[in-house]
This record gives structure tokens, C-alpha cells and sequence, in this order.
């Protein structure tokens, strides 16, 4: 029974730090995934919401991207048909970043309503299959 | 052509039934003529997956646009290779060819089974059956290939141009290989399950089975792993993405069973957890395509959301209750036949490894979940990214790398001061001189110095294991050391195959360390402009921008950007990389005339690669600035990558070594006569 008890001894511990580190790891790097409604009710309802990282997840309005290659800006709107936010995001965009696609940004929103974002991404209707175009 | 696999597929569904039904009713009424009929469904399915497979590839090879997959997947300017692979490029190909690939395993199953095993064999044929018949009824009902369209275009869609490329060939098919391949010990399982014939019977029958399926998932993945590396162009190797995850779950499981299942052969141990996790693997095969198939997780893998995603829910839920509820009858069959004597023993370190890998795929699971769960819980999506799998799995995976190390060594039952001392004194040692010279050369990141040190210690056991091996061969049999080293790789397959498959382990441990020195920077150069930068080993490379250029290709529109590439002064080469708008032709012709060539999907990037052994230049070209030779690169400095691809050749050669044919499961008779053998062994010191 003494192995045992130390074995049960030794697994707790071993399922405590696995649970102890996926809890932390999810206070930590865990984000709110909202849409341009959500992230716009929040922010009315508590302006300091402001300053937390957030994911966003909405449509590019079709004829807003504006690239400026030489500072690797790119600014343009994004929609969830109700809520609108110019985006601000500085790096290289994804192949499959263009107009009407969804895209997923993550980074905040600045006081003057743009969102700066610190990570772009880009969805195709399916990478694996052609998008049908109009 | 597509009337007939029509039928095949129509004809399968039948027999597929029939298949399950004679198997479950040929055991339980002691027929043996529905025995016979069960075993000979296997290979009638079989054979009519493979005309349905045949039939699909030659529509597509005739480019018969008329069916809506071809159209879909294919274009004339599509090169063969990439029209056959195809095949499996989609959904429903995608389906039909798990089906047929199924029925082919289950075949090899019934056709390579010893006779011993004979009595598993009627309800291994039911439980293939009833996996195919799953298979068909999705492709049939929610997904066929074979469908056709109203009208004829004169020109397919063509297949998406990222997965042109040759790890795109054979990435997916042997993952699906693995995937699939997991049906087959899962069968067994069961078969032993319904049959009560709950002894180690089953377990040798499936040894060469769980392997292979383990080390094609392997393969599957890290060819998964080159692909996105060459071809996405971000310049990593792996992303915590859900799809990827979904592919590391059922390997982590398998990992866990292939540890485990030796606990229960050796000492009786383990029985219904080992039921468990053979179960959870093939469960976690069939979750894996759910949540690729469903688009229930977002992912930028996406596939076409269909309702294919509801047939593989009710599967899910239909097998995991199926189970529950058969291995909650027999458990009382599954008692356990010993206890753990200590918790210093070799049985104590696997449970620990099998903890761990369990513990690890939990959370991922819950990771790649948790939008979903905090949604329904909370009612907000709430997200983890890479930052959340690091920081959990790469504590667990160094203890599991530790466990590596000490697993195979330590001594059964109860390890004494003694065993301990012989066998780890050497090893530790290595470990901890590899410790203390990173902290002198100020390696900068701990992890990744505690991956490297780990290593030392798990390549060290692994050297003193052939090196004690040998010598003792050659003291013994007073065989030369070449030889010596064949007979005891060759006597002794499954041991020291196993050695090799955790170097290969190892190797990949020693590659990620070196990830954590990624070294990235933008730039935006006018020709003959360049910039510098510092790579982790302390080289000055220097990059200067040559120029764009513009051509065509077989089916695309390509612009190039070219870099001259020096380290430390002298000249490395030249290296490209393209943006590629690819096109479709509306007629027939090769060349397209320019007026007639169509864009189609998105642009993309093939990044520029120059490896060696210690590190990798990966350049993507952004773009160019307003029409302007001015180009906008990304660099990035990528250690070790090729220890990832040369772990998975090292990883392979171990999984042939253990599976390769002659030294099966020993039978009693044998056992005895090698137990000679073994004494002789560890009367010359040595731990058997």
C-alpha cells in the first residue's frame, strides 16, 4: 500500500501542476473573441475596457483596404453589418487578406474609436477549395 | 466510369451491413458459415471501395468537369500528379478515400491475422464493417464525389494552389493512413471486448497494427509540419492551430497506449485503462475529422461547412456510449492482476508517462475548446493562442523528455539503490555537464537549456544501453562489434527499435529548443540596398535586394524577388521568393492566350529557404512599393528546423526496426527457450 499511497502521492501533484498550469495559462493569454457589436457594448458599458486585449473577429468592408508599402501600414474598416472600426495594422498581411474577407484582428481599441491591431488573420472561405468569385 | 463507382458505393453500403450484421450474429449463434460470410464481406468491401476509387481517379485523370468534384479540385492547366492527389484534395474525395482505405487495412487485417487469433477475427470483421459502412453512408448521403452537374464548364476551378506542392501529396494521405490505420487495434478491442476473451491474446494480435498506425500519424504530422513551413510563409513549423492540434491528439493517446499496453503484457497491469485509451485514440481519429469537417472551431484551416459535421457528431456520441456501456459490462474481467510494488520502478515511470501524455492531450483538447465551452458557460468567446500551449506543454513535455530517458531503464517492480546507481550515474552525469556548460556559454533561454540538457541525458542512456549490449555480445559470442551491434538491434527488435524511435524524440526536443532563438526583422530595400542582420550563433548576414522580375508559368502569373545572401562577408548565394496569382484558362489551350486566362483564388507566397544544419535563412517577399522595384522582405533566421524533418527519418527507421516481420508475438513454447538466453545476459551483468 506505501507505493501506492506515494505513486497517488506523486500523480496528484503531477494532475495539480498540469490543472495549475492550464489554469494560469488561461488567465494569462486567454482573450475575448468578440464582434464589432460586442466590443462596442462593452466599451460604452465600461470605457476602461478599453485597455484589455481583445480579439475581434468581423468582415473587411469591401474597398477600404489602404496599403502604405513603405511603412507596412494597412488601414481599413472592418463590419459585423451593425458596428463599424477602422483598423490600424502595421506588418505583413496574409496571402489571403482582401476585400470581404473575415478576418480575426487582436489588439485594442485606441480613444479615438481605431482599433490598433497587432496581429492579422485572415480567413478564406475554405483554403482548400476555390472561392466561387462573382 | 462514375455509374459504376456509384454502384461500388452502393453495393458497399449493402455489404458493409452485411458484414457487420454475419459478424455479431455468426459469434452469438455459432454459425459458422456466417462466420465465413462476415470474413469474406471484408474483402467484397474491399474490393468495391477500390472500383470506387479507381473510378473517381480516372474521372478525374479524364478531367470529366461534368462530374461537380472534378470541377471543383481540378483544372487542365492542374499537373497530373496534383490531379490524382486531388483525389483526396476534398471533402467527399476525401471520405470515399478514408473508406477505401479502411476496407483495404481491414482486408491486410483478416488476410495477415495469425490463426491463433482466429476467434477475435468475426468481430474485428463487424466492427471494420461497421466503420466503413459509417464511411459510405457519409459519402453516400452527405458528400459524394460521383454527383454531377447540370451542365458541363469548360474548365475546372483547380486546386487551391497551396496544396500544390509535394509534401501536400503525401502529408494528407498518411495522416489519413495513420488515422485509419487506429481502426484496426480499435477492433480488436472491441473484439475482445464482445468476445470476453480479455488475455494478452489481443494485445500481441495488434502489436505491429498500433505501431504502424503511430508511426504513420508521425510521419502524417511532421510532413503536415514541412508543409506549412515551406508553404505558408510564415515562417514557423507549427501554430497551435485546432486542425493541428486535432492531429497531435490521437498521437499523444497512441503514444500513451503504446507504453501502456507493455505494463499489461509483463504484468497484468492496466487493463481497463488500456481499453480506454485505444478507445479515446479512435475516438479522438473521428473528432479530429469532426471539427476539420464541421467548422465548429474556427481555424484558418477551414474546410467547407457542411452537414457532414452532424453524421460524424452522432457517430461520435453513438461509439463513445457504445463503449461505455460494453466496457462497464465486462469490467469485472478486467481486474487488475497485480499491484505496484514502488514507486520507483519501471511500472511507476510509465504511468507517470502515461499521466503526462494524457494530461498533455487533455489540454489541448481543452484548450482548443475552450471558445466553445467559454462560450456556453460565460456567453463570451474567450480564446487562448500559442502563448497558452507553450506555456503548459512545454513543462510537460520536459518531464516527459526526462521520463524518455528513465522509462526504459529503470528496473521492473522495485528499483533499488543498486539498479539506480548503474544505470543512471553515467547518464545523469552527461546531463548535468551538458547543464553546466550552457550556464558558462550564457545560453540565453532556460527551457530550452533544460530541453538540451534533458537531451544529453536521454542520448546518453540510450548510448550506454548499445554500448553495454554490445559489449556483452561480444564478451558472450565473441562476436566482432559490427556484428555484435546487427545481432543485437536484430535479436531484440522491439527493445532497441525503441531506442532509435526516442532518439528520433529527442532530435525533435533539440529542434524546438532551438526555435526558442527565432530571430525575425522586416525590411523595405531599393535594388542594390541592403540590411543586416545578426543570427543567434553570432553570424552577420547581409541581405541585398536585386530586384523584381515578372514572368509566366504553366498556370500562373509570378513575381519574383531576388536577395544576394553573405554571412560574415562572404558571398552565400543568391535566393528568390515568388508571389504567385495563379490562372485558369477558358478554353482549352496550352499556353492560354492571355486574354482568356481567368485569376483564380487568393495570391501566394512561396517563401525563399536556404537550410543547413544549424540554422535556416527563410526569407517571404511582401511586396513590392507601388508598382516600384522596391521591395518589402521579411527575414527570419530559423535554428535547428532540419533537426525536425532528420527526428522524423531517425523516428522511422526505429518504427521499421521494431515492426520489421519475423520476431513476433512468442508464444510460450519460444518464451521458455529464450529465457536461456536472457539468464545468460544477466549473468553477465547486464539488466534483462
Amino acid at each position: 500500500m506505501h507505493a501506492r499511497t506515494k505513486f497517488l502521492g506523486a500523480a496528484i501533484l503531477v494532475v495539480g501542476t498540469v490543472g495549475y498550469l492550464m489554469a494560469t495559462g488561461i488567465k494569462d493569454t486567454g482573450m475575448y473573441f468578440l464582434t464589432p457589436s460586442e466590443l462596442a457594448a462593452r466599451v460604452a458599458a465600461d470605457p476602461s475596457f478599453r485597455n484589455v486585449g481583445v480579439k475581434m473577429g468581423a468582415r473587411v468592408v469591401h474597398g477600404s483596404i489602404q496599403r502604405d508599402v513603405a511603412s507596412q501600414t494597412i488601414t481599413f474598416h472592418v463590419t459585423d453589418g451593425q458596428h463599424t472600426f477602422p483598423v490600424v495594422y502595421r506588418g505583413l498581411a496574409p496571402d489571403t487578406f482582401t476585400d470581404d474577407v473575415d478576418v480575426v484582428v487582436e489588439g485594442r481599441l485606441l480613444t479615438d474609436g481605431t482599433f490598433r491591431a497587432t496581429t492579422l488573420l485572415a480567413k478564406c472561405g475554405s483554403r482548400y477549395e476555390s472561392v466561387p468569385r462573382a | 466510369m462514375t455509374v459504376l463507382g456509384q454502384i461500388a458505393l452502393w453495393l458497399a453500403l449493402l455489404i458493409a451491413g452485411w458484414g457487420v450484421v454475419t459478424g455479431l450474429r455468426g459469434v452469438s449463434g455459432r454459425r459458422p458459415d456466417l462466420i465465413r460470410s462476415a470474413r469474406r464481406s471484408v474483402f467484397a468491401l474491399a474490393g468495391l471501395l477500390t472500383v470506387a476509387a479507381v473510378s473517381l481517379i480516372t474521372a478525374l485523370l479524364r478531367r470529366d468537369f461534368n462530374v461537380a468534384y472534378v470541377a471543383t479540385y481540378t483544372s487542365r492547366s492542374l499537373p497530373p500528379v496534383y490531379t490524382i492527389s486531388a483525389f483526396y484534395g476534398g471533402q467527399a474525395g476525401s471520405l470515399l478515400f478514408w473508406a477505401f482505405v479502411l476496407s483495404l487495412f481491414a482486408a491486410a487485417a483478416q488476410w495477415l491475422t495469425p490463426r491463433r487469433y482466429e476467434a477475435l477475427m468475426p468481430h474485428v470483421a463487424a466492427v471494420t464493417s461497421g466503420v466503413t459502412l459509417f464511411f459510405v453512408s457519409v459519402t453516400l448521403f452527405a458528400s459524394n464525389p460521383f454527383d454531377r452537374l447540370p451542365f458541363t464548364p469548360a474548365d475546372g476551378q483547380g486546386l487551391n494552389p497551396q496544396l500544390q506542392n509535394p509534401g501536400m501529396v503525401v502529408h494528407p494521405p498518411l495522416l489519413y493512413l495513420g488515422y485509419i490505420s487506429i481502426t484496426v487495434p480499435f477492433a480488436f478491442a472491441v473484439a475482445a471486448l464482445l468476445s470476453r476473451r480479455l488475455d494478452t491474446g489481443w494485445l500481441h494480435a495488434i502489436r505491429r497494427w498500433t505501431l504502424l498506425s503511430w508511426t504513420l500519424l508521425s510521419v502524417g504530422i511532421t510532413l503536415g509540419m514541412w508543409w506549412a513551413y515551406v508553404e505558408l510563409g510564415w515562417g514557423g513549423y507549427w501554430a497551435w492551430d485546432p486542425v493541428e492540434n486535432a492531429s497531435f491528439l490521437p498521437w499523444l493517446t497512441m503514444t500513451a497506449f503504446l507504453h501502456s499496453v507493455m505494463i499489461q503484457e509483463k504484468r497484468g497491469m492496466l487493463k481497463r485503462w488500456n481499453m480506454i485509451l485505444i478507445t479515446l485514440s479512435f475516438v479522438l481519429s473521428i473528432f479530429g475529422t469532426f471539427i476539420t469537417r464541421s467548422g465548429i472551431i474556427s481555424s484558418v484551416h477551414s474546410f467547407t461547412q457542411s452537414n457532414v459535421g452532424y453524421f460524424f457528431l452522432a457517430f461520435l456520441v453513438f461509439i463513445i456510449l457504445g463503449l461505455a456501456a460494453l466496457l462497464w459490462s465486462r469490467l469485472p474481467l478486467l481486474e487488475t492482476e497485480a499491484r505496484l510494488e514502488s514507486a520507483l520502478s519501471r511500472e511507476s515511470s510509465f504511468f507517470f508517462n502515461n499521466l503526462l501524455l494524457v494530461g498533455m492531450a487533455f489540454s489541448i483538447l481543452w484548450g482548443t475548446l475552450f471558445p466553445i465551452l467559454s462560450e456556453w458557460v460565460r456567453g463570451t468567446k474567450v480564446t487562448v493562442g500559442p502563448p497558452f500551449f507553450n506555456q503548459v506543454n512545454i513543462p510537460i513535455g520536459l518531464a516527459l523528455l526526462a521520463l524518455t530517458g528513465i522509462g526504459p531503464l529503470i528496473a521492473w517492480r522495485r528499483a533499488s539503490p543498486q539498479n539506480l546507481k548503474r544505470q543512471f550515474a553515467g547518464p545523469a552525469a552527461a546531463g548535468l555537464i551538458t547543464a553546466v556548460l550552457l550556464l558558462a556559454l550564457r545560453f540565453g533561454d532556460m527551457y530550452a537549456g533544460v530541453a538540451v540538457a534533458l537531451a544529453a541525458f536521454v542520448v546518453a542512456t540510450v548510448v550506454q544501453e548499445f554500448y553495454r549490449g554490445v559489449g556483452a555480445r561480444h564478451r558472450l559470442h565473441g562476436e566482432g562489434y559490427a556484428l555484435a551491434f546487427v545481432r543485437l538491434v536484430g535479436r531484440n527488435r522491439r527493445r532497441y527499435g525503441g531506442y532509435i524511435v526516442h532518439l528520433g524524440i529527442v532530435t525533435y526536443f533539440v529542434a524546438f529548443a532551438g526555435m526558442a532563438f527565432k530571430t525575425e526583422m522586416e525590411a523595405s530595400l531599393k535594388p542594390g540596398e541592403s540590411t543586416v542582420m545578426r543570427s543567434p550563433y553570432g553570424h552577420t548576414y547581409t541581405f541585398t535586394h536585386l530586384g523584381v522580375s515578372q514572368y509566366d508559368r504553366l498556370n500562373r502569373w509570378v513575381t519574383a524577388a531576388t536577395v544576394e545572401v553573405s554571412r560574415d562577408g562572404k558571398r552565400l548565394g543568391v535566393m528568390k521568393s515568388e508571389k504567385r496569382q495563379h490562372f485558369t484558362c477558358t478554353v482549352n489551350m496550352s499556353p492560354c492566350p492571355a486574354q482568356l486566362r481567368r485569376q483564380s483564388f487568393e495570391p501566394s507566397t512561396e517563401a525563399g529557404i536556404r537550410s543547413d544544419l544549424r540554422e535556416d535563412l527563410y526569407i517571404v517577399f511582401a511586396g513590392s512599393v507601388a508598382g516600384t522595384e522596391e521591395a518589402v522582405y521579411r527575414f527570419t533566421l530559423n535554428p535547428l528546423v532540419w533537426w525536425v524533418w532528420y527526428g522524423g527519418v531517425i523516428l522511422v527507421v526505429g518504427g521499421v526496426v521494431v515492426m520489421w516481420p519475423g520476431t513476433g508475438p512468442t508464444p510460450a513454447s519460444r518464451r521458455r527457450a529464450m529465457a536461456g538466453y536472457q539468464v545468460e545476459l544477466v549473468g553477465s551483468g547486464r539488466n534483462a
